[in-house]
């Protein structure tokens, strides 16, 4: 079954048939969302009414365009400052963690990495309710034992952030370490040789070296986040970010606007995984 | 400051964040879970130490019914990832080269980018009633009304079996890809038919893939809420679901996170028995 030994032609041929299938089934689903974007009715289905822009542009309050609708734009721009505060602090900790395991050397460093990697094994509804439940604890103690009210612990944008930070911290961690770990420690010694401190030489020779990885995770937290439902459904306060008020639309039926955003979704997601792609191979 | 406080405070330095982000954001709110799952409500504020939500799970049929049905399902989409991802990673890995070999790879990745609503949204278009394979099955003759093909379990297993595909597929193609092609030409040399190759060298050589494959497919798939709840609606429950209702429906925190901690000992016991199976370690398999 590999190239260099002869096969029936109609196991070959099978072969190829299935994993032709195969590519269908997995690219079926996203094609036909972008198509019906354009579909000029007011659902996402057959029949098909002509090519329009109207879900992208249109201000008419019966058949508003994702450009015109206030309030998913809001949530778009909810989804945009979490995002932003989760890969700030997801690459910081993930620098830090990685320096910590690929540097240092302690006791019960092994069982703390372990403990490092277990967000990656709780599903995300739990680390949700987990955390809901924690701050709520924490919430309602404060507020009786000091008598303030501490908005933030209940359910909201605050406690989105920590929610995803909980889990992508992890992921971060493991792409920063990987490049690490293929970092030349006697270039950090050489500079420090030719009188550098400790700091200067891994602030000008080791963070340049991690420069792709620390992007790439920044790319991967940032998508991430944008796109996480399970955790962030638990933890949602008054501003939705826009999974869940995707989620809301859908189960309400929806109009070919939800196919636009999809579509948008699609093209800048797609766009910021092939960056990924390509800045982590470069240079390595 | 000698080199010795040096390298101390620097230590220190880096632990502190992690410990922080360790602590307060994981290991706290799990204890707390558990601390919450062993109280039940007597009066309004009035909490006593037992184990009567554990004890309301396994009596009430529908909790542990719904258990049952999530875990045995996730088995079921677990196998059929297996089984349809294997050629297609076994395809790439070896039967194509070069440039062919990473598009095909990329092309692989590439829906797994998109946010899970957008693929099931995706196969809520395809699949209801009013949907594109409804409309082809009358077009064509072979349906004489709408036929409606969401809200049951093999459409359920469909989107299962959709999500969790990358994940099985990386894992294996890069196993795959360290079998040397000479010990398959050297098993049909010594005689063996494809079969007996793909049972003897090849599968044993990617079963490390395989059990990282099953391990994180079963866990994404026990722990999947969108896919269910939009695909199966009413007729499809899944744990998850049952855990929502109970925190933000019914506001029974107590009765959540009974069934929080139910799950999380599934889900765990799984990776646990994969890993002591396949003598693997954690650190080994997701690192």
């Amino acid at each position: 079954m590999i190239p260099s030994i002869p096969q029936p032609r109609s196991f070959r041929v099978a072969y190829h048939v299935y994993v032709g299938i195969f590519f269908v089934y997995l690219m079926l689903p996203l094609i036909v969302v972008g198509v019906f974007a354009f579909n000029d009715s007011m659902f996402p289905s057959l029949p098909w009414g002509g090519f329009t822009l109207d879900w992208f542009m249109n201000d008419n309050p019966k058949r508003v365009g994702l450009f015109q609708d206030k309030r998913l734009l809001s949530s778009i721009g909810t989804s945009f400052y979490v995002a932003c505060w989760v890969t700030v602090l997801s690459v910081l900790v993930g620098l830090s963690n990685a320096f910590l395991f690929e540097r240092q050397n302690f006791p019960f460093k092994n069982v703390l990495y372990m403990f490092m990697l277990l967000p990656l094994i709780i599903p995300g509804v739990i680390l949700g309710i987990s955390i809901l439940m924690f701050s709520s604890t924490l919430a309602n103690w404060i507020e009786l034992n000091l008598g303030l009210d501490f908005e933030f612990l209940r359910p909201s944008t605050f406690l989105v952030v920590m929610g995803q930070f909980s889990f992508i911290a992890t992921i971060t961690t493991l792409i920063i370490a990987a490049r690490l770990r293929k970092f030349d420690l006697t270039l950090e010694e050489a500079a420090q040789n030719l009188g550098a401190s400790k700091l200067t030489a891994v602030w000008t020779i080791t963070i340049p070296f991690l420069k792709p990885a620390l992007v790439g995770s920044m790319i991967v937290s940032f998508l991430m986040s944008f796109e996480n439902f399970n955790t962030t459904l638990m933890l949602v306060g008054s501003d939705q970010p826009l999974t869940i008020a995707m989620y809301g639309r859908l189960r309400e039926g929806s109009t070919p606007e939800l196919n636009a955003l999809a579509l948008l979704l699609m093209a800048v997601s797609g766009t910021m995984a092939l960056m990924s792609v390509f800045v982590q191979r470069d240079k390595t | 400051m000698n080199i010795q406080t040096a390298s101390r405070l620097s230590l220190l330095l880096l632990l502190a964040p992690f410990a922080l982000w360790l602590v307060v954001l994981i290991v706290l709110p799990h204890v707390d879970m558990f601390l919450v799952s062993l109280q039940e409500k007597i009066a309004p504020r009035v909490y006593e130490l037992s184990t009567a939500n554990y004890a309301e799970f396994f009596t009430e049929p529908l909790y542990w019914r719904t258990f049952s049905r999530t875990a045995i399902m996730s088995i079921m989409a677990t196998t059929l990832t297996l089984l349809i991802g294997f050629p297609i990673a076994y395809y790439i890995a070896k039967m194509m080269r070069g440039r062919m070999k990473s598009l095909l790879f990329l092309l692989c990745l590439i829906p797994f980018w998109v946010s899970e609503l957008v693929r099931t949204f995706g196969w809520m278009i395809l699949l209801r009633e009013s949907g594109v394979f409804s409309n082809l099955l009358q077009w064509t003759g072979m349906a004489s009304g709408p036929v409606e093909m969401l809200y049951n379990d093999a459409t359920v297993m469909v989107g299962l079996v959709y999500t969790s595909m990358l994940f099985m597929v990386v894992p294996l193609v890069s196993t795959l890809d360290s079998l040397d092609d000479s010990l398959v030409e050297a098993g049909y040399d010594l005689g063996g038919n494809a079969f007996a190759v793909l049972r003897q060298i090849i599968i044993p050589h990617a079963m490390p893939g395989i059990i990282s494959g099953c391990i994180v497919v079963f866990m994404l798939t026990l722990g999947n809420y969108l896919t269910p709840v939009l695909l199966g609606g009413k007729n499809s429950l899944w744990f998850t679901e049952m855990i929502y209702t109970q925190f933000i429906t019914r506001f029974n925190w107590e009765l959540g996170a009974a069934f929080g901690f139910l799950l999380l000992g599934l889900s765990s016991l799984i990776v646990w028995s994969g890993l002591k199976l396949s003598r693997q370690t954690l650190t080994n398999t997701m690192g």
